[in-house]
């Protein structure tokens, strides 16, 4: 203990060196907590958003803004399908079951989804008050959604029109809270969720221009995706094949474009990766020159503590311990910098309610930053060590 | 006490090894170690401290033959029976009064013990300076807190090196005085290897008249093969 005592008074004898020091490692460490920090996020609310969903059917387009939009809420979707079209895939022998996603409108920027009861029950949500819808225009809100929109139960409200905030508003269709869910950690925290019927209510009363033209609209109800479940896993093989050569519809695979995703993505990551990977040897070099300084400048200081009996291994020892005091600082100053950039982030992309990451959270690959810090710090200090383990102590005698 | 017999050493590369008169030094005695520079004062010290080991010869000090010992228990030996005053003194500025002497204690392995370091400054009427850094003393201070430092561990043999180098007559004077009166009150040998030739004049002579000191006295020409 006195070891590590003494080593920290050395270090902070020159606090501006210390301090640039523990801020050069700092930065490299954060820049590596930011990205294993969104990394494991985004890679946890992917696995938790796409499981148990096998194959998303919409409207031909873009498979990944299929999948974006149906099942992450982060993009517009490609367009919409027909309900007649929608309910033949049900009756295919290889489904199991079908959830119905109907999108159109929001709540400023809350997304409102007409869907049914079993979109709750595949992400295994629970009411923390109220209770489910049972006719169209009522909503069951989502933890996230009803906390910064501030809704309660009773409230009523008007979505609307579009995706995102600023569209017009279905001033004449209210929609009326009846629930609240509990947290999830799932998408439905940041949903509105309601019956696919108010979806076609709202449009419908919008557009219809008399009951004949209701009429139309009604045989031509569209939903604007469905994610489905198949009854074997074979259905992979054959399943998205037939939805694509057979319907004017197009299956993608959750599994497959999350996969393509990650892999676009994973150039940048890499980038950053490279990034933080040259601050760290920097920061690295740093500690090394402000040792390898440290032992010259004190060499005779060292001498002295041989001359006072000191073995060279506790010697050397003073100056390890002031390389770990360094990966100490640099840890703590690097995973707390780290978490602020990715709450900054996650705040900054909240702002239009889309991923779900975070600060102030320890998965477990973040045990690597504690583990590079104190590795860069005693690799740098390495060289300066032996040379302290190493010093003369008739250098210091012959030092006149 | 100090017995040196036959004591040689050969600084690797050199031509020719350094070798020193046999001298024995009684306990609580002062040994003068002089000479011009590079006679071999510095080496002398180092072997007397069991930094190195001769190349021919042996010593002993306070009863310890040095050859004997290990590295490990040559520390270990050191830190208990050598105090060592350092020209330069290397009071660490990073660290306050007390804890220049604390640091000994931790270098010896020892826990600290703050009651032990009140003493050693006390006794050279420093201890009002504990919690000052090395930078706010006087130059008379600091060679008072080194002294201190140097016999914290209550040592049988003080090392002083060139302890009036770069002080005035009086300081000087001041400076061995405090050597000899500390070196009295702990009953250690006291060994002071310097080339000023002040030193010899500022050390009383005995109760029988003779010279307070034994000299021993190092010239170029020791240099020889071996």
């Amino acid at each position: 203990m006195k070891t590590l005592y003494f080593a920290w008074r050395y270090l902070w004898a020159r606090p501006l060196g210390a301090a640039l020091n523990v801020l050069l490692l700092s930065l490299g460490l954060a820049s590596i907590t930011f990205l294993l920090l969104v990394g494991a996020q985004l890679s946890k609310a992917f696995d938790r958003d796409l499981a148990g969903i096998d194959v998303v059917v919409g409207a031909k387009g873009s498979p990944m803004q299929l999948i974006l939009s149906g099942v992450l809420h982060i993009d517009v979707p490609p367009g919409n399908v027909p309900l007649k079209a929608v309910r033949e895939l049900e009756k295919h022998p290889m489904v199991a079951s079908i959830i119905p996603i109907s999108l159109g409108d929001n709540l400023q920027g809350f997304r409102i989804v007409g869907t049914s009861h079993a979109y709750l029950a595949h992400y295994q949500a629970t009411l923390a008050q109220g209770a489910l819808w049972t006719r169209p225009m009522e909503v069951v809100v989502g933890a996230t959604a009803a906390r910064k929109l501030g809704l309660q139960l009773g409230n009523t409200f008007a979505g609307s029109h579009g995706l995102g905030a600023g569209g017009h508003a279905h001033g004449d269709s209210a929609y009326t809270v009846t629930g609240i869910l509990a947290p999830s950690s799932s998408v439905l925290d940041r949903l509105i969720l309601t019956d696919t019927a108010s979806v076609w209510k709202v449009h419908e009363d919008f557009t219809a221009l008399d009951d004949e033209d209701r009429e139309v609209m009604e045989d031509e109800r569209e939903i604007t995706m469905a994610l489905v479940r198949y009854k074997t896993p074979l259905a992979a093989m054959s399943f998205p094949r037939f939805v694509n050569t057979s319907t004017e519809m197009q299956a993608a695979s959750p599994a497959l474009e999350i996969t393509r995703l990650l892999s676009m993505l994973g150039l940048g990551t890499e980038v950053m990766r490279a990034f933080a990977g040259v601050l760290l040897l920097t920061a690295g070099l740093s500690v090394f020159i402000a040792l390898w300084s440290a032992v010259r400048e004190r060499r005779a200081d060292l001498a002295l503590l041989r001359m006072l009996g000191a073995p060279p291994a506790r010697v050397a020892a003073l100056l390890l311990c002031e390389a770990v005091w360094l990966g100490v600082l640099a840890a703590v100053t690097g995973v707390l910098l780290g978490q602020a950039f990715t709450a900054a982030l996650a705040w900054l992309l909240q702002l239009d309610n889309s991923l779900l990451i975070g600060g102030m959270v320890w998965p477990v690959q973040l045990w690597v930053v504690p583990c590079l810090a104190l590795g860069v710090s005693l690799v740098s200090a390495l060289l300066p060590t032996v040379s302290a383990y190493r010093v003369s102590v008739l250098e210091l005698l012959q030092s006149r | 006490m100090i017995r040196t017999k036959g004591l040689a050493y050969h600084y690797p590369g050199a031509d020719s090894a350094l070798q020193f008169p046999d001298v024995v030094v009684a306990q609580g005695a002062v040994l003068l170690l002089s000479g011009p520079s590079g006679c071999g004062k510095s080496t002398w010290l180092a072997l007397a401290a069991g930094l190195v080991a001769p190349t021919a010869g042996t010593v002993e000090v306070a009863g310890q033959p040095l050859h004997a010992l290990k590295s490990v228990a040559a520390d270990a030996w050191r830190a208990r029976a050598i105090g060592f005053l350092p020209q330069k003194l290397h009071l660490s500025a990073a660290l306050t009064v007390q804890q220049n002497l604390a640091i000994a204690q931790w270098a010896a392995g020892q826990p600290e013990d703050a009651d032990a370091i009140h003493t050693a400054l006390q006794a050279l009427g420093v201890a009002e300076l504990a919690h000052r850094k090395p930078a706010q003393l006087s130059g008379g201070q600091a060679q008072r807190v080194a002294l201190a430092r140097a016999v914290l561990l209550q040592p049988q043999v003080i090392l002083a090196d060139e302890p009036t180098a770069s002080l005035d007559d009086a300081a000087a004077a001041d400076a061995v005085a405090l050597l000899l009166t500390t070196a009295r009150a702990q009953g250690a040998t006291l060994v002071i290897a310097t080339h000023d030739a002040r030193v010899a004049q500022c050390i009383p002579p005995g109760s029988d008249g003779q010279t307070g000191f034994q000299p021993l006295r190092l010239v170029h020409k020791q240099l020889s093969n071996a």
